[in-house]
């Protein structure tokens, strides 16, 4: 396997184009293992796109994409699905299944992909709702009867159900008050620490990249403008960059 | 630091990796060294080895469970150790857990939370329990009923409101789910009954030759197409094609709080969004029927011209001797009624939609369905009141 240099996610002269606009222009990206990647941007940039381009929704006119070293549009359906057991992803509106309870969401992938008990699949279910801080009485309620902080920390242990080593997380903190948002940084942070994860992380809040994030890419223009800690983020001289780092919101959430 | 194999390495044999649970007896108590790949993808094997070991409980005075040799560990690996941990441990002797390395320490910690999953609640099979679902069966279809009549009673009061406020009535919309639920149903519906013209023409050709009676499969034809079958069969293409949609519309934007929003800003959805719907439909399912009748009467003279050998001259004289307008009046009456019946139905059932996808395709159903069974009830009803004033 060619997991060299511990690039996690490979993207290279990555481009997408929607009818006549081109949203990703010749893109390149690397994740590093066990890092938490804070991607960011203009509405309307292309974050979203990328992310869904790397995980096979959204079709690609050229280029190439790597993830644990395969290259995704070589490999055969087994090892496609071989690659896709060992990802999770939290949608951006939680995307649980609307008829099954919480405990049926999170032992779903688990009762398709290994062979055991009914006792072991509660036993994991239970664990994973306490590590995402949630108490086992909600097993059994179904995602309509949730709040929007619930439904994110759902989808958060579906997408960790198979103990993933890539998890990607599209703007998970949208929608939460600042200290459940708080809460939910500080919970991923734990969960990278302790299952060694690697995070892909699409987000618009600056106290995510602030308190979770080891490393942030700034998308712009189809390409990656920057990437890098925050320090050097608030070096740069590119005036998005300026803007959304030394910015009012930026300068509040420093005080 | 995990070190996973590639897929495809899940063969019966022992390959290096696979995780194992030896038993090293020390003095008094036991050693259990848990090594290789404590990891989901090896669970059902590690479910197996864990249960095997957890029947080792009270048979030495000390147990403890070494891990310094496992390769990788994930929460489906750190609770199964957990978890023969707590199988092990009794009242007079607590099992440890040694060699636990810092990356993992966390992980067990926190598998170390988890309490016992809460129950399913399981429906038991009783007679009681029958009787009660027979119960709430009963008060369901009293439910439906109120709930049709709520529902009547609301657009009656809405369209009294824009009968008294002619400047609130939606034109636009209304217009809009005509040319939906009228404009766009006609060919399929012109095809259909057409056809079914074709077919009873042919069938009646086919019986009434053998008495030397052909001429009057026309008597039958006219009577059955402008009385009955014209408007039923419409009216059930009508359930189904825009019964549902009003259902899924209607369901879809209350799952979303559309409907909740539209009320919070001083709208009545049932002005806005329930009445253009509903006098759509009053107003489509008439001219479709006109239209279905004129189709199967056609079919059925072209195929009592083509196979039955009558020439349309014929035809049309004898459907002049045969039907009177009250035929048709009959018809035409029965149109508006069953179009409310199927609008009402198909609303009721959308504003019942609960918050998952599969309640929107439950309503759908039981609107098609109910929006059938109440046309067949209507034509029924129908078919006392004409006989008994004689018409």
């Amino acid at each position: 396997m060619a997991e060299q240099d511990d690039a996690i996610i490979r993207v290279r002269d990555v481009t997408v184009q929607f009818g006549s606009t081109r949203v990703l222009d010749g893109l390149d990206l690397d994740v590093k293992r066990g890092e938490i990647l804070g991607f960011v941007g203009p509405s309307g940039a292309g974050k979203s796109v990328l992310t869904r381009t790397i995980i096979g929704l959204v079709p690609k006119l050229s280029g190439r994409i790597e993830v644990f070293g395969v290259d995704l549009d070589a490999a055969s359906s087994s090892q496609r699905r071989a690659v896709e057991r060992r990802w999770g992803i939290l949608f951006q509106q939680g995307a649980l299944f609307s008829s099954l309870t919480v405990r049926q969401n999170i032992q779903f992938p688990a009762r398709e992909y290994l062979r055991v008990s009914q006792r072991l699949l509660d036993e994991i279910m239970v664990a994973k709702l306490v590590m995402v801080g949630l108490k086992p009485e909600v097993a059994d309620r179904y995602p309509s009867e949730l709040s929007g902080g619930m439904i994110k920390r759902v989808a958060l242990a579906r997408a960790l159900a198979l103990d993933p080593e890539l998890v990607f997380l599209d703007e998970p903190t949208s929608g939460l008050d600042p200290i459940g948002a708080g809460e939910f940084d500080e919970l991923v942070r734990t969960l990278q620490r302790t299952l060694g994860l690697t995070v892909f992380m699409v987000t618009h809040d600056l106290d995510s990249l602030y308190t979770a994030c080891d490393r942030i890419a700034v998308l712009g223009n189809g390409k990656i403008i920057a990437a890098g800690s925050i320090a050097d983020m608030k070096a740069s001289q590119h005036p998005w960059l300026q803007q959304y780092f030394n910015g009012k919101r930026a300068r509040a959430v420093v005080a | 630091m995990h070190q996973r194999r590639p897929a495809g390495l899940r063969g019966r044999q022992k390959v290096s990796g696979d995780p194992t649970l030896e038993r090293i007896a020390q003095g008094e108590g036991l050693a259990l060294c848990a090594a290789g790949n404590w990891t989901a993808r090896f669970a059902p094997a590690l479910e197996r080895i864990v249960s095997e070991a957890e029947k080792l409980r009270g048979s030495r005075p000390h147990i403890f469970i070494d891990v310094s040799q496992v390769a990788s560990l994930d929460t489906f690996g750190a609770w199964l150790i957990e978890r023969l941990r707590r199988s092990l441990s009794d009242a007079s002797a607590e099992a440890e857990i040694a060699g636990l390395s810092a990356n993992y320490s966390s992980l067990v910690d926190e598998v170390r939370r988890v309490g016992p999953a809460p129950r399913v609640a399981s429906d038991r099979l009783s007679i009681a329990g029958m009787l009660e679902q027979i119960g709430r069966t009963v008060a369901g279809i009293g439910g439906t009923i109120i709930g049709l009549v709520d529902m009547l009673g609301a657009v009656l009061a809405a369209a009294g409101k824009v009968l008294i406020h002619p400047r609130s009535f939606r034109l636009t919309s209304t217009v809009h789910h005509l040319e939906q639920v009228c404009w766009r149903a006609v060919p399929i519906v012109v095809l259909i009954t057409f056809l079914i013209g074709c077919i009873i023409s042919q069938q009646g050709i086919f019986h009434f030759r053998r008495f030397g009676a052909d001429i009057f499969v026309v008597d039958m034809l006219g009577v059955l197409v402008l009385r009955e079958i014209g408007v039923l069969l419409v009216a059930i293409m009508v359930a189904g094609r825009s019964g549902s949609a009003y259902t899924a519309e209607l369901g879809s934007m209350k799952m979303r709080e559309e409907i909740d929003a539209l009320r919070t800003m001083g709208f009545d959805p049932i002005e806005v969004l329930i009445l253009p719907r509903m006098l759509a439909l009053v107003l489509a399912l008439p001219i479709l029927a006109f239209l279905g009748a004129m189709a199967a009467l056609y079919g059925g003279g072209l195929v009592a011209w083509l196979y039955g050998g009558v020439d349309p001259e014929a035809f049309l004289l004898r459907l002049r001797d045969a039907i009177s307008i009250d035929h048709f009046i009959v018809g035409m009456v029965k149109a508006p009624v069953m179009a409310a019946v199927i609008g009402i139905v198909a609303c009721v059932e959308g504003l019942a939609v609960q918050g998952s996808a599969e309640s929107l395709g439950q309503h759908t159903t039981a609107s098609v369905v109910k929006g059938i069974f109440f046309v067949i009830v209507m034509d029924g009803v129908f078919a006392i009141f004409f006989a008994s004033i004689g018409m």
